[in-house]
Protein backbone atom coordinates (compact mmCIF):
# COMPACT_ATOMS: atom_id res chain seq x y z
CA UNK A 1 0.00 0.00 0.00
CA UNK A 2 1.06 3.55 -0.42
CA UNK A 3 2.80 4.47 3.06
CA UNK A 4 3.11 8.39 2.74
CA UNK A 5 1.07 10.05 0.06
CA UNK A 6 2.73 13.21 -0.81
CA UNK A 7 0.91 16.01 -2.02
CA UNK A 8 1.54 18.79 -4.47
CA UNK A 9 4.49 20.29 -2.23
CA UNK A 10 5.38 17.66 -1.08
CA UNK A 11 3.99 17.40 2.38
CA UNK A 12 2.57 14.47 3.33
CA UNK A 13 -1.41 14.41 2.97
CA UNK A 14 -1.80 10.83 4.54
CA UNK A 15 0.56 8.53 6.45
CA UNK A 16 -0.71 5.47 7.97
CA UNK A 17 1.33 5.27 10.75
CA UNK A 18 0.51 8.55 12.61
CA UNK A 19 -3.51 8.05 11.55
CA UNK A 20 -3.54 4.77 13.16
CA UNK A 21 -1.43 5.88 16.75
CA UNK A 22 -3.88 9.07 16.59
CA UNK A 23 -6.67 6.24 16.44
CA UNK A 24 -4.93 4.36 18.95
CA UNK A 25 -5.33 7.25 21.52
CA UNK A 26 -8.68 7.89 20.43
CA UNK A 27 -9.50 4.38 20.92
CA UNK A 28 -7.87 4.30 24.78
CA UNK A 29 -9.69 7.48 26.01
CA UNK A 30 -12.86 5.79 24.54
CA UNK A 31 -11.91 2.37 26.32
CA UNK A 32 -10.89 4.39 29.83
CA UNK A 33 -13.91 6.12 29.69
CA UNK A 34 -16.37 3.29 29.78
CA UNK A 35 -14.88 1.05 32.63
CA UNK A 36 -14.39 3.33 34.61
CA UNK A 37 -17.93 3.68 34.49
CA UNK A 38 -18.82 7.39 32.51
CA UNK A 39 -21.63 5.67 30.68
CA UNK A 40 -23.37 2.04 30.48
CA UNK A 41 -21.56 -0.09 28.69
CA UNK A 42 -24.96 -1.14 26.76
CA UNK A 43 -25.34 2.71 25.27
CA UNK A 44 -21.58 3.49 25.06
CA UNK A 45 -20.03 0.13 24.06
CA UNK A 46 -16.59 0.13 24.63
CA UNK A 47 -13.53 -0.76 22.17
CA UNK A 48 -12.91 -4.16 23.13
CA UNK A 49 -16.58 -5.02 23.03
CA UNK A 50 -17.45 -3.98 19.43
CA UNK A 51 -14.29 -5.53 18.52
CA UNK A 52 -15.50 -8.86 20.20
CA UNK A 53 -18.60 -7.85 18.22
CA UNK A 54 -16.81 -7.90 14.95
CA UNK A 55 -15.66 -10.92 15.50
CA UNK A 56 -18.07 -13.08 16.53
CA UNK A 57 -20.42 -11.79 13.97
CA UNK A 58 -18.25 -11.69 11.13
CA UNK A 59 -20.03 -14.03 9.25
CA UNK A 60 -23.48 -11.83 9.02
CA UNK A 61 -21.55 -8.84 8.72
CA UNK A 62 -19.33 -9.99 5.70
CA UNK A 63 -22.92 -11.01 3.82
CA UNK A 64 -24.66 -8.01 4.88
CA UNK A 65 -21.69 -6.01 3.76
CA UNK A 66 -21.88 -7.63 0.48
CA UNK A 67 -24.78 -6.43 -0.08
CA UNK A 68 -24.43 -2.87 0.48
CA UNK A 69 -21.15 -3.09 -1.06
CA UNK A 70 -23.37 -3.98 -4.17
CA UNK A 71 -25.59 -1.77 -4.26
CA UNK A 72 -22.51 1.15 -3.40
CA UNK A 73 -20.29 0.34 -6.31
CA UNK A 74 -23.37 -0.34 -8.77
CA UNK A 75 -24.70 3.25 -7.71
CA UNK A 76 -21.51 5.14 -8.31
CA UNK A 77 -20.75 3.19 -11.54
CA UNK A 78 -24.11 4.56 -12.94
CA UNK A 79 -23.22 8.14 -11.47
CA UNK A 80 -20.29 7.99 -12.65
CA UNK A 81 -21.12 7.01 -16.23
CA UNK A 82 -24.31 9.60 -16.27
CA UNK A 83 -22.49 12.59 -14.47
CA UNK A 84 -19.98 12.40 -17.13
CA UNK A 85 -22.10 12.21 -20.17
CA UNK A 86 -24.71 15.24 -18.78
CA UNK A 87 -21.02 16.78 -17.71
CA UNK A 88 -19.98 16.71 -21.80
CA UNK A 89 -23.24 17.26 -22.93
CA UNK A 90 -23.91 20.12 -20.73
CA UNK A 91 -20.33 21.87 -21.64
CA UNK A 92 -21.16 21.52 -25.22
CA UNK A 93 -24.66 22.76 -25.43
CA UNK A 94 -24.67 26.45 -23.33
CA UNK A 95 -27.97 26.76 -23.31
CA UNK A 96 -29.05 23.26 -22.26
CA UNK A 97 -26.06 23.97 -19.38
CA UNK A 98 -28.00 27.30 -18.38
CA UNK A 99 -31.39 25.01 -18.24
CA UNK A 100 -30.48 22.04 -16.79
CA UNK A 101 -27.38 23.14 -13.95
CA UNK A 102 -30.64 24.89 -11.48
CA UNK A 103 -32.78 21.66 -12.05
CA UNK A 104 -30.15 19.63 -10.74
CA UNK A 105 -29.09 21.61 -7.76
CA UNK A 106 -32.48 20.98 -6.91
CA UNK A 107 -32.28 17.72 -7.13
CA UNK A 108 -30.16 17.31 -4.63
CA UNK A 109 -32.19 19.36 -2.03
CA UNK A 110 -34.87 16.31 -1.79
CA UNK A 111 -33.55 14.72 1.53
CA UNK A 112 -32.40 11.10 1.39
CA UNK A 113 -34.90 9.83 4.34
CA UNK A 114 -37.97 10.84 2.16
CA UNK A 115 -36.38 10.45 -1.22
CA UNK A 116 -35.70 6.81 -0.38
CA UNK A 117 -39.07 5.60 0.86
CA UNK A 118 -40.54 7.12 -2.15
CA UNK A 119 -38.23 5.08 -4.37
CA UNK A 120 -39.34 1.79 -2.32
CA UNK A 121 -42.61 2.54 -2.67
CA UNK A 122 -42.53 2.84 -6.03
CA UNK A 123 -39.85 0.53 -7.04
CA UNK A 124 -40.19 -2.18 -4.71
CA UNK A 125 -37.62 -3.72 -1.53
CA UNK A 126 -34.70 -5.25 -4.10
CA UNK A 127 -31.67 -3.42 -4.94
CA UNK A 128 -33.13 -1.04 -7.50
CA UNK A 129 -34.26 1.98 -5.15
CA UNK A 130 -31.00 1.97 -3.05
CA UNK A 131 -29.00 1.71 -6.57
CA UNK A 132 -31.19 5.14 -7.74
CA UNK A 133 -30.71 6.72 -4.13
CA UNK A 134 -27.16 6.01 -4.38
CA UNK A 135 -26.53 7.12 -7.89
CA UNK A 136 -28.90 10.55 -7.19
CA UNK A 137 -26.67 11.53 -4.68
CA UNK A 138 -23.29 10.21 -6.32
CA UNK A 139 -23.93 11.98 -9.29
CA UNK A 140 -24.10 15.75 -8.80
CA UNK A 141 -20.34 16.01 -7.74
CA UNK A 142 -19.47 14.98 -10.53
CA UNK A 143 -21.25 16.57 -13.21
CA UNK A 144 -20.44 20.07 -11.03
CA UNK A 145 -16.79 19.07 -11.19
CA UNK A 146 -16.16 17.88 -14.24
CA UNK A 147 -17.99 21.27 -15.79
CA UNK A 148 -15.34 23.24 -13.70
CA UNK A 149 -12.93 21.37 -15.06
CA UNK A 150 -13.84 21.86 -18.61
CA UNK A 151 -14.49 25.37 -17.72
CA UNK A 152 -10.97 25.70 -16.42
CA UNK A 153 -9.18 24.98 -19.40
CA UNK A 154 -7.21 27.68 -20.49
CA UNK A 155 -8.52 29.95 -23.11
CA UNK A 156 -5.44 30.71 -24.87
CA UNK A 157 -4.65 26.93 -25.32
CA UNK A 158 -8.23 26.78 -27.23
CA UNK A 159 -7.14 29.72 -29.14
CA UNK A 160 -3.87 27.56 -30.30
CA UNK A 161 -5.59 24.22 -30.93
CA UNK A 162 -7.79 26.60 -33.23
CA UNK A 163 -4.45 28.15 -35.31
CA UNK A 164 -3.62 24.36 -35.65
CA UNK A 165 -7.42 24.14 -37.61
CA UNK A 166 -7.98 21.67 -34.69
CA UNK A 167 -11.72 20.49 -35.15
CA UNK A 168 -14.14 21.28 -31.92
CA UNK A 169 -14.26 17.15 -31.41
CA UNK A 170 -10.19 17.38 -31.72
CA UNK A 171 -9.93 20.38 -29.13
CA UNK A 172 -12.08 17.85 -26.62
CA UNK A 173 -10.45 14.70 -26.81
CA UNK A 174 -6.99 16.32 -26.98
CA UNK A 175 -7.06 19.12 -24.21
CA UNK A 176 -10.53 19.71 -22.61
CA UNK A 177 -10.82 16.32 -21.72
CA UNK A 178 -7.26 15.54 -20.14
CA UNK A 179 -7.49 18.33 -18.51
CA UNK A 180 -10.59 18.12 -16.33
CA UNK A 181 -9.51 14.74 -15.43
CA UNK A 182 -7.92 15.75 -12.21
CA UNK A 183 -11.50 17.97 -11.47
CA UNK A 184 -13.09 14.11 -12.73
CA UNK A 185 -11.18 12.56 -9.69
CA UNK A 186 -11.97 15.17 -7.15
CA UNK A 187 -15.52 14.70 -8.05
CA UNK A 188 -15.46 11.06 -7.69
CA UNK A 189 -14.13 10.95 -3.92
CA UNK A 190 -16.72 13.00 -3.01
CA UNK A 191 -19.13 11.27 -4.61
CA UNK A 192 -17.78 8.22 -2.90
CA UNK A 193 -18.44 9.28 0.75
CA UNK A 194 -21.67 10.81 -0.02
CA UNK A 195 -23.09 7.35 -1.84
CA UNK A 196 -22.02 5.81 1.36
CA UNK A 197 -24.09 7.87 3.45
CA UNK A 198 -26.82 7.57 0.36
CA UNK A 199 -26.94 3.76 0.58
CA UNK A 200 -27.28 3.61 4.14
CA UNK A 201 -30.44 5.36 4.38
CA UNK A 202 -31.88 3.84 1.16
CA UNK A 203 -31.65 0.75 3.31
CA UNK A 204 -33.04 2.23 6.40
CA UNK A 205 -35.69 3.38 4.13
CA UNK A 206 -36.65 -0.25 3.34
CA UNK A 207 -34.43 -3.48 3.01
CA UNK A 208 -34.21 -7.02 4.42
CA UNK A 209 -30.11 -7.52 4.20
CA UNK A 210 -27.87 -4.89 4.67
CA UNK A 211 -25.35 -2.80 6.44
CA UNK A 212 -27.94 -0.47 6.90
CA UNK A 213 -30.51 -3.03 7.72
CA UNK A 214 -28.43 -4.49 9.83
CA UNK A 215 -27.58 -1.61 12.26
CA UNK A 216 -31.60 -1.27 12.60
CA UNK A 217 -32.00 -4.28 13.70
CA UNK A 218 -28.61 -4.45 16.22
CA UNK A 219 -30.26 -0.60 17.98
CA UNK A 220 -33.99 -2.77 17.87
CA UNK A 221 -32.47 -5.44 20.05
CA UNK A 222 -30.08 -3.54 21.91
CA UNK A 223 -27.04 -4.96 20.31
CA UNK A 224 -25.35 -1.80 20.84
CA UNK A 225 -21.73 -3.55 20.08
CA UNK A 226 -23.03 -4.97 17.24
CA UNK A 227 -24.59 -1.91 15.71
CA UNK A 228 -21.24 0.03 16.53
CA UNK A 229 -19.44 -3.01 14.34
CA UNK A 230 -21.63 -1.96 11.33
CA UNK A 231 -20.56 1.41 11.45
CA UNK A 232 -17.08 0.02 11.39
CA UNK A 233 -17.16 -1.80 8.24
CA UNK A 234 -18.96 0.75 6.76
CA UNK A 235 -16.56 3.51 7.51
CA UNK A 236 -13.71 0.78 6.41
CA UNK A 237 -15.63 0.54 2.92
CA UNK A 238 -15.47 4.04 2.67
CA UNK A 239 -12.30 4.81 3.59
CA UNK A 240 -11.25 1.75 1.41
CA UNK A 241 -13.07 3.28 -1.92
CA UNK A 242 -11.51 6.53 -1.35
CA UNK A 243 -7.70 5.23 -1.37
CA UNK A 244 -8.13 3.29 -4.20
CA UNK A 245 -9.63 6.06 -6.10
CA UNK A 246 -6.64 8.28 -4.82
CA UNK A 247 -4.59 5.40 -6.00
CA UNK A 248 -6.30 5.26 -9.46
CA UNK A 249 -5.71 9.02 -9.69
CA UNK A 250 -2.11 9.16 -8.96
CA UNK A 251 -1.87 6.38 -11.21
CA UNK A 252 -4.05 8.30 -14.47
CA UNK A 253 -3.10 11.77 -13.65
CA UNK A 254 0.67 11.81 -12.45
CA UNK A 255 1.16 15.44 -14.15
CA UNK A 256 -1.51 16.70 -11.43
CA UNK A 257 0.86 16.02 -8.62
CA UNK A 258 4.38 16.92 -10.25
CA UNK A 259 6.03 19.51 -9.15
CA UNK A 260 6.84 22.13 -11.79
CA UNK A 261 9.92 22.30 -12.89
CA UNK A 262 12.57 25.66 -12.51
CA UNK A 263 11.16 28.10 -14.35
CA UNK A 264 14.34 30.14 -15.94
CA UNK A 265 17.30 28.37 -17.96
CA UNK B 1 22.04 17.74 -43.95
CA UNK B 2 19.27 19.94 -43.37
CA UNK B 3 15.84 18.40 -43.70
CA UNK B 4 12.38 19.84 -44.84
CA UNK B 5 9.30 19.63 -42.40
CA UNK B 6 7.30 16.39 -43.54
CA UNK B 7 4.97 18.61 -45.34
CA UNK B 8 7.22 19.49 -47.98
CA UNK B 9 9.29 22.69 -47.99
CA UNK B 10 7.33 25.73 -47.27
CA UNK B 11 6.56 27.84 -50.73
CA UNK B 12 7.81 31.26 -50.01
CA UNK B 13 6.63 32.80 -53.38
CA UNK B 14 4.52 35.77 -53.37
CA UNK B 15 1.96 34.71 -51.35
CA UNK B 16 3.60 33.79 -47.96
CA UNK B 17 3.39 37.30 -46.84
CA UNK B 18 1.12 39.77 -44.43
CA UNK B 19 -0.21 42.36 -45.37
CA UNK B 20 -2.44 44.02 -42.53
CA UNK B 21 -4.23 47.40 -44.17
CA UNK B 22 -5.53 49.80 -41.64
CA UNK B 23 -6.68 47.73 -39.34
CA UNK B 24 -9.07 49.32 -36.35
CA UNK B 25 -9.95 46.67 -33.78
CA UNK B 26 -12.36 47.98 -30.75
CA UNK B 27 -13.41 45.52 -27.75
CA UNK B 28 -16.41 46.49 -25.62
CA UNK B 29 -16.09 46.57 -21.79
CA UNK B 30 -18.16 47.34 -18.87
CA UNK B 31 -17.13 50.73 -19.02
CA UNK B 32 -17.60 51.19 -23.05
CA UNK B 33 -15.66 50.66 -25.96
CA UNK B 34 -11.94 50.15 -25.95
CA UNK B 35 -9.96 50.74 -28.97
CA UNK B 36 -7.27 48.26 -29.08
CA UNK B 37 -5.79 49.29 -32.61
CA UNK B 38 -6.80 52.09 -34.71
CA UNK B 39 -5.93 52.19 -38.46
CA UNK B 40 -2.65 49.90 -38.31
CA UNK B 41 -0.98 49.27 -41.47
CA UNK B 42 1.65 46.40 -41.68
CA UNK B 43 3.78 44.73 -44.00
CA UNK B 44 5.82 41.38 -43.92
CA UNK B 45 7.27 40.32 -47.26
CA UNK B 46 7.25 36.51 -47.64
CA UNK B 47 10.49 35.39 -45.65
CA UNK B 48 10.46 38.59 -43.92
CA UNK B 49 11.16 39.35 -40.18
CA UNK B 50 9.32 41.77 -39.07
CA UNK B 51 9.38 43.10 -35.16
CA UNK B 52 6.61 45.19 -33.51
CA UNK B 53 7.41 46.94 -30.39
CA UNK B 54 5.40 48.93 -28.60
CA UNK B 55 4.32 49.61 -24.48
CA UNK B 56 1.95 47.31 -22.84
CA UNK B 57 -1.19 47.64 -23.99
CA UNK B 58 -0.72 48.99 -27.58
CA UNK B 59 -2.71 45.79 -28.59
CA UNK B 60 0.27 43.83 -30.05
CA UNK B 61 -1.04 40.54 -29.03
CA UNK B 62 -4.53 41.38 -30.41
CA UNK B 63 -2.60 42.81 -33.84
CA UNK B 64 -1.14 39.27 -33.55
CA UNK B 65 -4.37 37.07 -33.02
CA UNK B 66 -6.05 39.12 -36.35
CA UNK B 67 -3.12 38.11 -38.49
CA UNK B 68 -4.22 34.37 -37.30
CA UNK B 69 -7.36 34.77 -37.96
CA UNK B 70 -8.62 34.28 -34.40
CA UNK B 71 -9.93 37.50 -34.82
CA UNK B 72 -11.49 39.98 -37.27
CA UNK B 73 -10.86 43.90 -37.70
CA UNK B 74 -13.42 46.33 -37.43
CA UNK B 75 -12.47 48.25 -40.03
CA UNK B 76 -9.61 47.66 -42.88
CA UNK B 77 -8.36 44.80 -43.92
CA UNK B 78 -6.04 42.04 -43.64
CA UNK B 79 -4.46 39.72 -45.86
CA UNK B 80 -2.55 37.16 -44.77
CA UNK B 81 -0.65 33.65 -45.50
CA UNK B 82 -2.21 31.32 -43.01
CA UNK B 83 -0.27 31.94 -39.72
CA UNK B 84 0.43 30.03 -36.39
CA UNK B 85 0.54 31.50 -33.09
CA UNK B 86 3.75 31.07 -30.73
CA UNK B 87 2.16 32.19 -27.57
CA UNK B 88 3.57 34.14 -24.72
CA UNK B 89 3.65 31.12 -22.46
CA UNK B 90 4.44 27.76 -23.85
CA UNK B 91 1.36 26.45 -23.10
CA UNK B 92 2.77 21.94 -23.31
CA UNK B 93 0.38 20.20 -22.16
CA UNK B 94 1.57 18.65 -19.02
CA UNK B 95 0.10 14.51 -19.47
CA UNK B 96 1.91 14.72 -23.04
CA UNK B 97 6.09 14.11 -23.80
CA UNK B 98 7.86 16.35 -25.57
CA UNK B 99 8.22 14.69 -28.85
CA UNK B 100 4.29 14.57 -28.27
CA UNK B 101 3.50 17.80 -27.48
CA UNK B 102 6.13 19.24 -30.40
CA UNK B 103 3.62 16.72 -32.61
CA UNK B 104 0.58 18.73 -31.32
CA UNK B 105 0.13 20.39 -34.25
CA UNK B 106 0.39 17.56 -36.66
CA UNK B 107 -1.89 15.58 -34.77
CA UNK B 108 -4.34 18.86 -34.40
CA UNK B 109 -5.12 18.53 -37.90
CA UNK B 110 -5.73 14.64 -38.07
CA UNK B 111 -2.01 13.45 -38.89
CA UNK B 112 -1.66 9.82 -36.88
CA UNK B 113 0.18 9.74 -33.65
CA UNK B 114 3.43 7.65 -35.46
CA UNK B 115 3.50 9.52 -37.99
CA UNK B 116 3.36 12.61 -36.24
CA UNK B 117 6.00 11.42 -33.81
CA UNK B 118 8.07 10.11 -36.68
CA UNK B 119 7.90 13.97 -38.62
CA UNK B 120 8.54 15.65 -35.07
CA UNK B 121 11.46 13.07 -33.90
CA UNK B 122 14.71 14.50 -35.78
CA UNK B 123 13.70 18.13 -35.21
CA UNK B 124 13.82 17.64 -31.43
CA UNK B 125 17.43 16.48 -32.56
CA UNK B 126 18.00 19.52 -34.25
CA UNK B 127 16.85 21.63 -31.50
CA UNK B 128 19.06 20.17 -28.95
CA UNK B 129 16.70 18.11 -27.12
CA UNK B 130 18.07 14.73 -28.03
CA UNK B 131 17.25 12.22 -25.05
CA UNK B 132 14.39 14.49 -24.11
CA UNK B 133 11.82 13.27 -26.29
CA UNK B 134 9.97 11.17 -23.76
CA UNK B 135 10.37 14.18 -20.79
CA UNK B 136 7.26 15.96 -19.64
CA UNK B 137 7.31 19.44 -19.34
CA UNK B 138 7.68 19.56 -15.93
CA UNK B 139 10.99 18.42 -16.30
CA UNK B 140 12.22 20.59 -18.81
CA UNK B 141 13.56 24.02 -18.48
CA UNK B 142 11.74 27.50 -19.17
CA UNK B 143 14.52 27.37 -22.79
CA UNK B 144 13.71 24.24 -23.55
CA UNK B 145 9.75 24.27 -22.87
CA UNK B 146 10.10 27.41 -25.72
CA UNK B 147 12.17 25.31 -28.00
CA UNK B 148 9.54 22.41 -27.78
CA UNK B 149 6.85 25.55 -28.22
CA UNK B 150 8.88 26.90 -31.17
CA UNK B 151 9.07 23.66 -32.79
CA UNK B 152 5.67 22.62 -32.36
CA UNK B 153 4.95 26.09 -33.87
CA UNK B 154 6.96 25.30 -37.11
CA UNK B 155 5.62 21.69 -37.48
CA UNK B 156 2.05 23.44 -38.20
CA UNK B 157 3.47 23.95 -41.52
CA UNK B 158 2.05 27.38 -42.12
CA UNK B 159 4.05 29.88 -44.16
CA UNK B 160 3.56 32.42 -41.07
CA UNK B 161 5.21 32.49 -37.42
CA UNK B 162 3.55 34.95 -34.83
CA UNK B 163 5.33 34.92 -32.48
CA UNK B 164 4.11 36.62 -28.76
CA UNK B 165 6.93 37.93 -27.00
CA UNK B 166 8.37 34.63 -27.08
CA UNK B 167 11.06 34.73 -24.91
CA UNK B 168 9.47 36.97 -22.27
CA UNK B 169 9.29 34.65 -19.53
CA UNK B 170 13.10 33.69 -19.68
CA UNK B 171 15.64 35.23 -17.33
CA UNK B 172 18.65 37.49 -19.21
CA UNK B 173 21.01 34.81 -19.80
CA UNK B 174 18.66 31.99 -21.39
CA UNK B 175 16.91 34.50 -23.23
CA UNK B 176 19.87 35.72 -25.23
CA UNK B 177 21.29 32.38 -26.03
CA UNK B 178 17.53 31.54 -27.16
CA UNK B 179 17.63 35.01 -29.68
CA UNK B 180 20.61 34.00 -31.40
CA UNK B 181 19.20 29.98 -31.66
CA UNK B 182 16.28 31.21 -33.15
CA UNK B 183 18.26 33.49 -35.49
CA UNK B 184 20.10 30.75 -36.68
CA UNK B 185 16.91 28.74 -37.18
CA UNK B 186 15.33 31.13 -39.22
CA UNK B 187 18.15 31.34 -41.27
CA UNK B 188 17.59 27.53 -42.27
CA UNK B 189 13.85 27.49 -41.99
CA UNK B 190 12.69 30.61 -43.65
CA UNK B 191 9.17 31.67 -42.74
CA UNK B 192 7.29 34.98 -42.46
CA UNK B 193 7.64 36.52 -38.84
CA UNK B 194 5.55 39.02 -37.03
CA UNK B 195 7.76 39.57 -33.56
CA UNK B 196 6.17 40.92 -30.59
CA UNK B 197 8.26 42.01 -28.32
CA UNK B 198 9.51 44.23 -25.47
CA UNK B 199 13.03 43.85 -26.00
CA UNK B 200 14.35 46.29 -28.48
CA UNK B 201 17.61 44.73 -28.97
CA UNK B 202 16.04 41.62 -29.42
CA UNK B 203 14.04 43.25 -32.30
CA UNK B 204 17.10 44.69 -33.69
CA UNK B 205 19.13 41.46 -34.03
CA UNK B 206 16.46 39.26 -35.33
CA UNK B 207 14.12 41.02 -37.33
CA UNK B 208 14.56 43.08 -40.99
CA UNK B 209 12.39 45.99 -39.88
CA UNK B 210 10.60 47.12 -36.65
CA UNK B 211 7.45 48.38 -36.35
CA UNK B 212 7.39 51.14 -33.39
CA UNK B 213 3.67 51.16 -32.08
CA UNK B 214 2.11 53.67 -29.86
CA UNK B 215 0.42 53.22 -26.51
CA UNK B 216 -3.76 52.88 -26.94
CA UNK B 217 -5.16 52.66 -28.98
CA UNK B 218 -2.33 51.03 -30.90
CA UNK B 219 -0.89 53.32 -34.42
CA UNK B 220 2.27 52.71 -35.80
CA UNK B 221 4.63 55.73 -35.54
CA UNK B 222 7.41 54.51 -37.00
CA UNK B 223 9.08 51.94 -38.85
CA UNK B 224 12.66 50.97 -38.86
CA UNK B 225 14.63 49.03 -41.82
CA UNK B 226 17.04 46.95 -40.33
CA UNK B 227 19.63 46.30 -43.42
CA UNK B 228 22.57 44.68 -41.58
CA UNK B 229 24.02 41.62 -42.61
CA UNK B 230 23.58 38.43 -40.56
CA UNK B 231 25.07 37.08 -38.10
CA UNK B 232 24.49 40.19 -36.12
CA UNK B 233 26.83 41.47 -32.76
CA UNK B 234 25.21 43.59 -30.61
CA UNK B 235 28.15 45.23 -29.78
CA UNK B 236 28.02 46.37 -33.48
CA UNK B 237 28.02 49.86 -33.73
CA UNK B 238 25.76 50.18 -36.45
CA UNK B 239 22.94 47.50 -34.63
CA UNK B 240 23.51 49.86 -31.41
CA UNK B 241 22.75 52.83 -33.36
CA UNK B 242 19.34 51.77 -34.93
CA UNK B 243 18.40 50.76 -31.38
CA UNK B 244 19.15 53.95 -30.17
CA UNK B 245 16.55 54.95 -33.28
CA UNK B 246 13.78 52.60 -32.10
CA UNK B 247 14.35 53.45 -28.57
CA UNK B 248 13.68 56.94 -29.85
CA UNK B 249 10.64 56.21 -31.39
CA UNK B 250 9.17 54.84 -28.34
CA UNK B 251 10.15 57.55 -26.03
CA UNK B 252 8.08 59.84 -28.24
CA UNK B 253 5.08 57.52 -27.94
CA UNK B 254 4.44 57.57 -24.53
Amino acid sequence: MIPNLRGRSGRIVFSWWRTLLVLAVLLGIWELFVDLGGAAPLILPPPHAVARSLYVNRGLLWSSFLVTAEEIVLGLLVAAVAGLALACVMHFFATLRRAVYPLLVASQTIPIPMLAPVLVLWLGFGILPKLVVVAVVSFFSIVVTTLAGFAAVDPELIKLMRTFDASRRRVFWMVELPSALPNVFTGAKIAVVVAVIGGLFAEQAGASSGLGYLFDQSINQLLTARAYATVVVLSAFAIALFALLTAAERLTVPWAYQPTGDQTG
Amino acid sequence: MIEAPPQGPVKLDGTGGVRVERVSRTFAARTGPVPALAAVSLRAAPGEIVSVVGPSGCGKSTLLELICGLQRPDEGTIDSAPAVLMPQRDLLLPWRSAIDNAALALQARGVRRDEARAAAAPWLERFGLAGFEQTRPAQLSGGMRQRVSFLRSLLAGKPVLALDEPFASLDALTRAEMQGWLAHVLASEPRTVVLVTHDVEEAVVLSDRVVVMSARPGRVVREVEVALARPRRRTDPELVALREQVLEALRVTT
